[in-house]
């Protein structure tokens, strides 16, 4: 690791405006960043922990949603009797995540902002666009099994590994944030990661040094929840493909759908079009196939993660499958 | 993957110590929030004290940043109990008790505990008897090589803690439920972030079964 300045954060204006200093960056449950420091693949010069910031409550709004401090640990999310009751499927996702050590650690805003875990991001002897701009992408023609088949470019084809941001974009979260100047703002989690392109070094939307401060749920949706994890072993493993569903059934009949994926793309994958196809429909295979033809629209695979588009197929008739029975 | 050669050696912490205690008192005494710059001239690291409470003694340290927790109890404090195995959060060796709850002491850094309390195995055991979990897992032989099980036993004292205030796990069939029962598939979900690779898995279930119900 190499040497830095350990600087503890009076308040979220004094955060952003350090972080927006070259080389500075925030520690919050220190899971990712710590791991990428170890291996040098984020060499800060300074560390503002903001650990001691009054960012960990979950608050009801005055809407009917509920207001997540950036600070509030994975398992005591999970936990929250609310989110239990109406929002399962964030709860699941984050219980899908990690490991009870790492999710009693791991920060919202911090589970949002983690990194890809591309074995070529994480092996600094290999190109990677995105751990040095301009070096190449050892994916495309590498071993790719964990990455991309939507989304990705011909500079990058990472995944984002999170589970949490995937419940969040079925809930149509949005994320507040704070910049350097006190300027505050909310982001739809849509548009809060972003695709590759170009500039794959560049993950988020947030400007430098702007901090997450909290993400807000709007009013519980109707319908049944569930999140669905594949992966290769029941545990402790990131998902190759995973689904947030949420499906209002009325008498056998689909009135509402939402369907978010995982493990496919730079960002969770959520279509329209896909949750039109699906709405009044009864979520037989037939309709289901063309719900996943839909959701798969332009899936490209590069050797290694072909088998993403038929298993993305089969988990989502699962899921809807489970949710029909229930 | 190994921080090791990151870690002063207890001496040159000392004489660093004695060099900077004059500056790093004062600004710790004086200011409410932390700030050190970096030792620009040398480029090495500046030291930076944090008090850890370990198994309910207090511990002065004055640490390059950079130590992990682990790297604070094994190298400096000589709680070598802890154990370390991927150093990455991929395995679970290093689990510790931070106010009470189990977390990976290996992606953590020690100053970021700075005033808290830290419970390792060698704090389990009131004197000369062991704590029901260390005892159920020698019953149950919930080991062969041992090298996991400081790691699962402060875990698993940590899941219980977890599971008796409600918490759910990822197979918790009703999450709405404040209540759980800790069924043998709980326990492996719940115990997930501790590997064994002498794959000891049965038997570490069926201490803990043994151990959760001896402690209600
Ligand atoms: C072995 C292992 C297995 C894992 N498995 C899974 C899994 O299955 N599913 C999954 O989803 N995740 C998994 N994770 C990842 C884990 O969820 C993340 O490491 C964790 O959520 C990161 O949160 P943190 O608070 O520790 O972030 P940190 O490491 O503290 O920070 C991560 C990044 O976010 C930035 N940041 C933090 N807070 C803020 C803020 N408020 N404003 C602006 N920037 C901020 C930091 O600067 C840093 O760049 C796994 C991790 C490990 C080590
Ligand atoms: S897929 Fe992205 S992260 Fe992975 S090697 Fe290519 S550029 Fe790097
Ligand atoms: S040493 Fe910390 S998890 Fe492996
Ligand atoms: S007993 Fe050998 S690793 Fe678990």
């Amino acid at each position: 690791m190499k040497s830095f300045t350990y600087e503890r954060a009076r308040s979220t204006a004094h955060a952003a405006a350090a972080a927006s200093q070259p080389g500075v960056k925030i520690i919050a449950g220190g899971t990712n960043l710590l791991d990428l420091m170890k291996l040098q693949i984020e060499t800060p010069s300074t560390l503002v922990d903001i650990n001691h910031l009054p960012l960990d409550k979950v608050e009801e709004t005055t809407d009917g949603g509920l207001r997540i401090g950036a600070l509030v640990r994975n398992s005591d999310l999970a936990a929250d009797l609310r989110v239990r009751q109406h929002y399962g499927v964030l709860s699941r996702a984050l219980l899908a995540g990690a490991s009870a050590q790492l999710r009693n650690k791991a920060t919202t805003a911090g589970n949002l902002l983690q990194r890809t875990r591309c074995y070529y991001f994480y092996d600094i002897s290999k190109p990677c666009n995105k751990r040095v701009p301009g070096s190449g992408c050892s994916a495309l023609a590498g071993f790719n099994r964990i990455h991309a088949i939507l989304g990705g470019s011909d500079d990058c084809i990472a995944t984002h590994p999170s589970d949490m941001a995937v419940a969040m974009r079925a809930l149509d979260a949005e994320v507040e944030t704070i910049d350097r100047e006190g300027k505050t703002r909310r982001i739809p989690i849509a548009e809060f990661h972003r695709l590759p392109g170009n500039t794959p070094e560049v993950d988020s939307t947030l400007t430098p040094g702007e901090i997450v401060t909290a993400v807000t749920l709007p009013p519980p949706p109707p319908g049944t929840q569930v999140y669905r994890k594949v992966r290769d072993r029941a545990s402790y493993a990131f998902a190759p493909v995973s689904v947030a569903a949420i499906i209002d059934n009325v008498r056998g009949r689909v009135r509402s759908a939402r369907l978010a994926f995982g493990g496919l793309a730079p960002k969770p994958w959520r279509v329209a079009a896909a949750e039109q196809i699906l709405a009044n429909t009864a979520a037989d295979a037939r309709a289901i196939d063309a719900t996943a033809d839909a959701a798969l629209k332009g899936a490209r695979g590069f050797g290694a993660n072909d088998f993403k588009i038929p298993l993305t197929r089969r988990t989502l008739h699962g899921v809807l499958g489970e949710i029909a029975r229930t | 993957m190994n921080d090791d050669q990151h870690i002063l050696p207890t001496i040159e912490v000392t004489r660093r110590t004695v060099i900077e205690t004059g500056t790093t008192a004062l600004l710790l005494g004086a200011l409410p929030h932390v700030s050190v710059a970096a030792d620009a001239a040398q480029g090495g690291p500046c030291p930076i004290s944090a008090e850890l409470r370990v198994n309910g003694h207090p511990h002065k340290l004055v640490l390059d940043p950079r130590t992990t927790l682990l790297d604070a109890l094994r190298e400096h404090l000589g709680f070598t109990g802890t154990k370390k195995g991927c150093d990455h959060g991929q395995c679970g060796a290093c689990t510790v008790l931070v106010e009470g709850r189990r977390i990976n002491s290996c992606l953590t850094l020690a100053v970021m505990h700075d005033g808290q309390s830290v419970t390792t195995i060698e704090g389990l055991a009131s004197g000369e008897d062991l704590h029901p979990m260390q005892a159920a897992f020698i019953e149950y032989d919930g080991f062969q090589c041992g090298y996991c099980t400081s790691g699962q036993i402060c875990s698993a004292v940590g899941m219980l803690t977890e599971s008796r205030g409600g918490a759910p796990s990822y197979v918790t069939a009703d999450l709405t439920r404040p209540a759980v029962e800790l069924s043998d598939d709980e326990i492996r979900e719940r115990m997930s972030g501790n590997i064994c690779r002498c794959a000891a898995y049965p038997n570490i279930v069926a201490a803990i079964k043994e151990a959760a119900g001896k402690m209600t």
